[in-house]
């Protein structure tokens, strides 16, 4: 769990004055908090770590990477905790379930 | 997989192994400090490509692996409270205590809950305002800045029923440690590509010059790995010790800024204790005053706590890159990812687990040299 995870960013939204956005990773989509890679915009490839965009990435470049990390069994923190059924997949966006 | 078959098929790597084997005029040991590193080295056998004069160690680059036990035990006392909900990553739930897991916990009823980014902890808070809900806080420098984030916003938002059990560490002090110890025979550093990421690499710098000691700061990719360790015997074998950047297209010399700047808005340097290593000056964050309210080692007072660590394990020596995981007695029979005695059997990155997955049964001393520039059995 040191090593980021290149995503698809697929949209983008501010959640009570937070930067978030949806990244595809392979077949799975996660809600992503964008604010430490505040230009990044859909359609960009994104590093992704424990729910943290932290860097842009080509998508040559994202491709290659995601299939080595998924090769050597290193994606496993996007669905650990799903084992459990614990959030949806990519359900409402965070802090908003009520509205 | 274009890539990998690439890789597969010899080309490009077998064509940088060669110029390795052409560069070195003597034996070098280097290290190779991230987990996720280590993984790769195995997974595509790196190790067995170089010449058999550059000898690669594994490093302490598992945050899994370095929590201490006082703080796992620390985190099992608090998630053992009623009305406590404990949040953690999925690696940490299995990594053995003093007296058994999280799971463990879990299985007997304490109310212990994987999540995914710390921000889904927050959520958990405010969602249940009647309970605790305490996250495990670990990691290295890449890690940092979502926890900080966690407890910013919990503040911000008043999330008065969140806290972090805090035990992150950094990676240049643990560099500076191995380097210092008695008995070291690190001489050249790859570097810990995404830690870099967001840190940058200035901090090598004083390291590398400090210590005499090239650092190449290197992604995880097979060509990546191969890449680094040329560059790092390019410059032991020319005699200079400096910071290369071998993972430009990720790495930057200052990082993400404002990653670092809510890092150290929320965490201030200082001691940590390692799993296997011990205390290291300076070597992990803790939560700043400022945020005490959310830091779980203040809110819950734990008592003193009674380690024990299995008499077995040599996880502390592997961590320091003395010892490689086949060399322990326990290795692959009393000690399996299905029933680890040490931390470094448990987490996706410790060593012990990658050499398990990849059949790395015999030890190191017993291994068939492999001519330079062949592909991975």
């Amino acid at each position: 769990m040191c090593l980021g995870i290149p995503g698809e960013l697929l949209e983008v939204r501010d959640v009570k004055g937070l930067k978030f956005g949806k990244v595809r990773f392979g077949g799975i989509t996660r809600d992503v908090c964008l604010e430490y890679a505040a230009d990044a915009a859909p359609g960009d490839y994104v590093v992704v770590h424990v729910g943290f965009a932290i860097s842009k990435i080509d998508k040559d470049e994202a491709a290659r990477s995601f299939a080595v990390l998924e090769d050597l069994g290193q994606t496993s923190e996007l669905t650990a905790d799903m084992a459990e059924q614990l959030l949806p997949r990519s359900g409402p966006w965070p802090g908003e379930e009520d509205s | 997989m274009k890539y990998l078959d690439e890789y597969r098929d010899g080309g490009v790597a077998a064509s940088i192994a060669k110029t390795i084997a052409e560069t070195v005029t003597r034996p070098w040991v280097l290290m190779e400090v991230c987990g996720g590193q280590t993984h790769s080295i195995v997974r595509y056998g790196i190790d067995r490509m170089i010449p058999p004069e550059v000898e690669l160690v594994h490093g302490p680059g598992c945050p899994v692996c370095v929590t201490s036990l006082e703080m796992i035990d620390k985190a099992h006392a608090i998630a053992s409270r009623p009305g406590v909900i404990f949040t953690s990553f999925g690696d940490m739930l299995r990594v053995p205590g003093s007296r058994g897991d999280l799971l463990t916990l879990k299985s007997r009823g304490a109310d212990v809950r994987v999540v995914y980014s710390p921000l889904d902890a927050v959520r958990i808070a405010s969602q249940n305002p009647g309970k605790e809900v305490v996250f495990f806080g670990i990691g290295f420098e890449t890690t940092a800045p979502a926890n900080a984030m966690a407890v910013f916003r919990a503040r911000k938002e008043g999330v008065a029923n969140f806290s972090m059990l805090l035990s992150h560490v950094l990676v240049p002090p643990a560099m500076a440690a191995i380097l210092q110890a008695p008995g070291n025979r690190v001489q050249g550093f790859l570097g810990p590509g995404h830690v870099c990421a967001i840190m940058g690499y200035r901090e090598y710098e004083s390291l590398a010059e400090r210590y005499r000691v090239p650092i190449v700061i290197t992604g995880f990719e097979p060509i990546d790995l191969l890449e680094g360790i040329l560059m790092t015997v390019r410059q032991l074998e020319s005699g200079r010790a400096v910071v290369e950047n071998q993972y430009a297209r990720a790495v930057t010399r200052d990082g993400n800024p404002a990653a670092r700047a809510l890092v150290l808005e929320v965490f201030e340097v200082g001691d940590r204790k390692w799993r296997g290593v011990g205390s290291i000056p300076k070597s992990g964050y803790k939560i700043r005053y400022e945020y005490r309210m959310h830091d779980a080692e203040k809110r819950f007072q734990v008592e003193e706590i009674a380690t024990e660590e299995s008499s077995l394990c040599i996880s502390g020596q592997i961590l320091r890159g003395l010892k490689k995981p086949s060399d322990c007695a326990a290795f692959g029979n009393v000690c399996t990812p299905q029933k680890p005695l040490g931390a470094t059997m448990v987490s996706a990155e410790g060593a012990c687990a990658a050499y398990y997955q990849y059949g790395r049964f015999l030890s190191s001393a017993s291994l068939p040299a492999v001519p330079a520039g062949a592909p991975p059995a």
